[in-house]
């Protein structure tokens, strides 16, 4: 595999800078599902776990990818599932009249 | 069957479309109107990802990665329906989990490919590693302390911080022999042990109170050790999501040490060097005025501006839904309640919006600490629920206070300042609150959630007579 490394530094640095713009701007109200949001985003890292323990090149690799996709698996469902729990209770007074 | 080359172009194609959805998906977390389109879009993203990685072309055996996804699922539902006061532990969990991941993966990677692993890809081979197995104890760590399965007392002892950061140099010296000796295969299981050594070291002297900054810090450390393995396995996505991951700890973080005043080397060395127990000090025995509900309740009935100040004893005793029937009695009486919430109250960044979100309380009464310190002044009850250090004017006033110059609710500003406190023990950072001696200071003794209830008897007896 050829490693482009100076285009994924480029990459590296615009998500970066765009992480940084987008995220500013998240009110702190949302913080904690922010962090559970980012958190399943982050356990993207799956395709990787899922390319290596699918190419099963080695015993040694199969038994770690597998885990590695139960580990990353756990914090999509988990982490997409409490989002949007979260979410789904903010909720504004206007349209609920006390 | 595909080509290989038409799968590996439809595999490049899901993961751009997965790119800008995550990338929405973020952008649409600014606002609660929006923030669950934003799931959405990250759950869609994730969702073709995923399918277009099972399309490629080196996959042999599905079996075992039905089996791993099943698995993965299954622990993934109940620690998505856990109970809200149990989030702060559940997110270290799941940063462990993602940190295990990395780790896993990064340590396969290196196994396939040595003894010949190039300069750059060792490079960042062992900043992931070295990164994902640090922050899998450390959340570890976290979680327990937050679960309190662990004491969450900070530990501390002479010479920590040299022997904690020593143990980190040298598995990053190590790492860089293996940059230079790829070949050295016998040196890789250091760069996995001693940071896991170091994780647990770096969680140990770490008390209730920093554990906002701490997670922050974990979640960006988890962000960072996800776009390493982006960089060995040449994934931009993965090099995107951990970037955006890591970027958003990062901000967290930095809010979380400002809220702290903490400077931002101390933030990335793990909240290092907190000499918090020797400013306990002896216990004084100055006089407080306390109160009982009923004269609580009469109060609260005849003010005009209320402002509640919750903290983690309001999450302890889970009284965020005694508060919000506290919160309709007042209201119902013409009473103007608001919240005032400082950045740090609670075990992570925004654990007391999502309690009172929980209790359904309208977001629109929760107001950020500038703002609700704008306020004060013109506040007639400021009601203390479990929060202790955010409220103490040494912060503002006593240069020899451990917490001197860190931003405060000015709830001493207001007309009267109610504290609901189990006892006069100090707080979690073990200072003294001069707040607590005021004379315009009513102690409210007793369990938060029992107390808010007695309150709200009264008041609502009260109102029919």
């Amino acid at each position: 595999m050829k490693l482009d490394l100076l285009t994924s530094l480029y990459v590296f640095m615009l998500a970066g800078f765009i992480g940084f713009e987008v995220i500013r701007r998240v009110s702190p109200l949302l913080h904690t599902p922010l962090m559970s949001l980012t958190n399943a985003l982050d356990a993207i890292a799956v395709v990787g776990a899922i390319i290596l323990a699918g190419e099963h090149k080695t015993n040694f690799s199969t038994i770690l990818g597998t885990i590695a996709i139960v580990a990353a698996t756990s914090n999509i469902v988990g982490g997409f599932l409490i989002t949007d729990r979260m979410l789904k209770m903010f909720k504004v007074s206007g349209p609920k009249k006390s | 069957m595909m080509s290989e080359f038409a799968s590996t172009q439809l595999i490049e194609v899901t993961y751009l479309i997965a790119t800008a959805l995550f990338i929405l998906s973020l952008k649409w977390m600014s606002s609660p109107a929006t923030a669950r389109r934003g799931v959405w879009a990250g759950e869609l993203g994730m969702l073709l990802a995923v399918a277009g990685t099972l399309l490629h072309h080196g996959i042999v055996d599905y079996k075992w990665l039905a089996a791993a996804l099943v698995l993965g699922t299954i622990i993934g539902v109940p620690l998505g329906k856990v109970a809200m006061t149990a989030v702060p532990q559940r997110t270290a969990l799941s940063h462990a989990f993602g940190a295990l991941c990395v780790t896993l993966v990064g340590t396969a990677e290196f196994y396939l490919r040595a003894p010949s692993v190039p300069p750059f890809m060792m490079a960042v081979l062992g900043m992931e590693v070295i990164l994902g197995s640090l922050t899998f104890t450390g959340s570890l760590m976290a979680a327990g302390k937050l679960q309190e399965v662990l004491p969450q007392r900070p530990i501390t002892y002479k010479g920590q911080n040299v022997v904690n950061l020593a143990v980190l140099a040298i598995a990053v010296i190590v790492a860089a022999i293996l940059v230079l000796h790829p070949e050295r295969v016998y040196l890789y299981p250091l760069i996995v042990i001693l940071p896991l050594i170091f994780g647990v070291l770096m969680i140990i002297p770490i008390g209730g109170a920093d554990m906002p900054t701490v997670i922050s810090l974990l979640n960006s450390y988890a962000g960072l050790s996800a776009a390493a393995m982006g960089f060995v396995l040449d994934n931009k996505l993965l090099i995107i999501a951990g970037a955006l991951d890591g970027a958003s700890g990062f901000i967290l973080s930095v809010n979380m040490s400002k809220a702290m005043n903490r400077s931002f080397s101390n933030v990335l060395f793990g909240a290092f060097g907190q000499d918090q127990a020797s400013a306990a000090g002896g216990a004084e025995t100055r006089p407080v005025r306390s109160a009982s509900a009923e004269e609580a309740a009469s109060i609260l009935g005849a003010a005009n501006k209320v402002v509640i100040v919750p903290g983690y004893g309001m999450a302890v005793s889970q009284a965020q839904h005694k508060v919000r029937e506290l919160y309709d009695v007042l209201t119902k009486r013409g009473v103007d309640v608001r919240f005032g919430i400082h950045p740090v109250a609670g075990r992570m960044p925004g654990h007391m919006n999502v309690l009172l979100a929980e209790a359904d309380i309208p977001y629109d009464k929760l107001m950020e600490m500038d703002d609700a310190n704008g306020d004060f002044a013109q506040t007639d009850v400021a009601l203390v629920i479990g929060a202790n250090d955010v409220t103490n004017p040494a912060a503002r006033t006593d240069a020899s206070s451990p917490i001197y110059g860190m931003p405060i609710l000015d709830v001493d500003k207001a007309r009267t300042v109610m504290v609901i406190k189990r006892g006069m023990s100090a707080g979690f950072a073990g200072i003294d609150n001069p707040l607590y001696y005021s004379d315009k200071t009513l102690m409210l003794f007793g369990d938060a959630k029992s107390f808010v209830g007695s309150i709200v008897r009264e008041l609502s007896g009260g109102a029919g007579h």
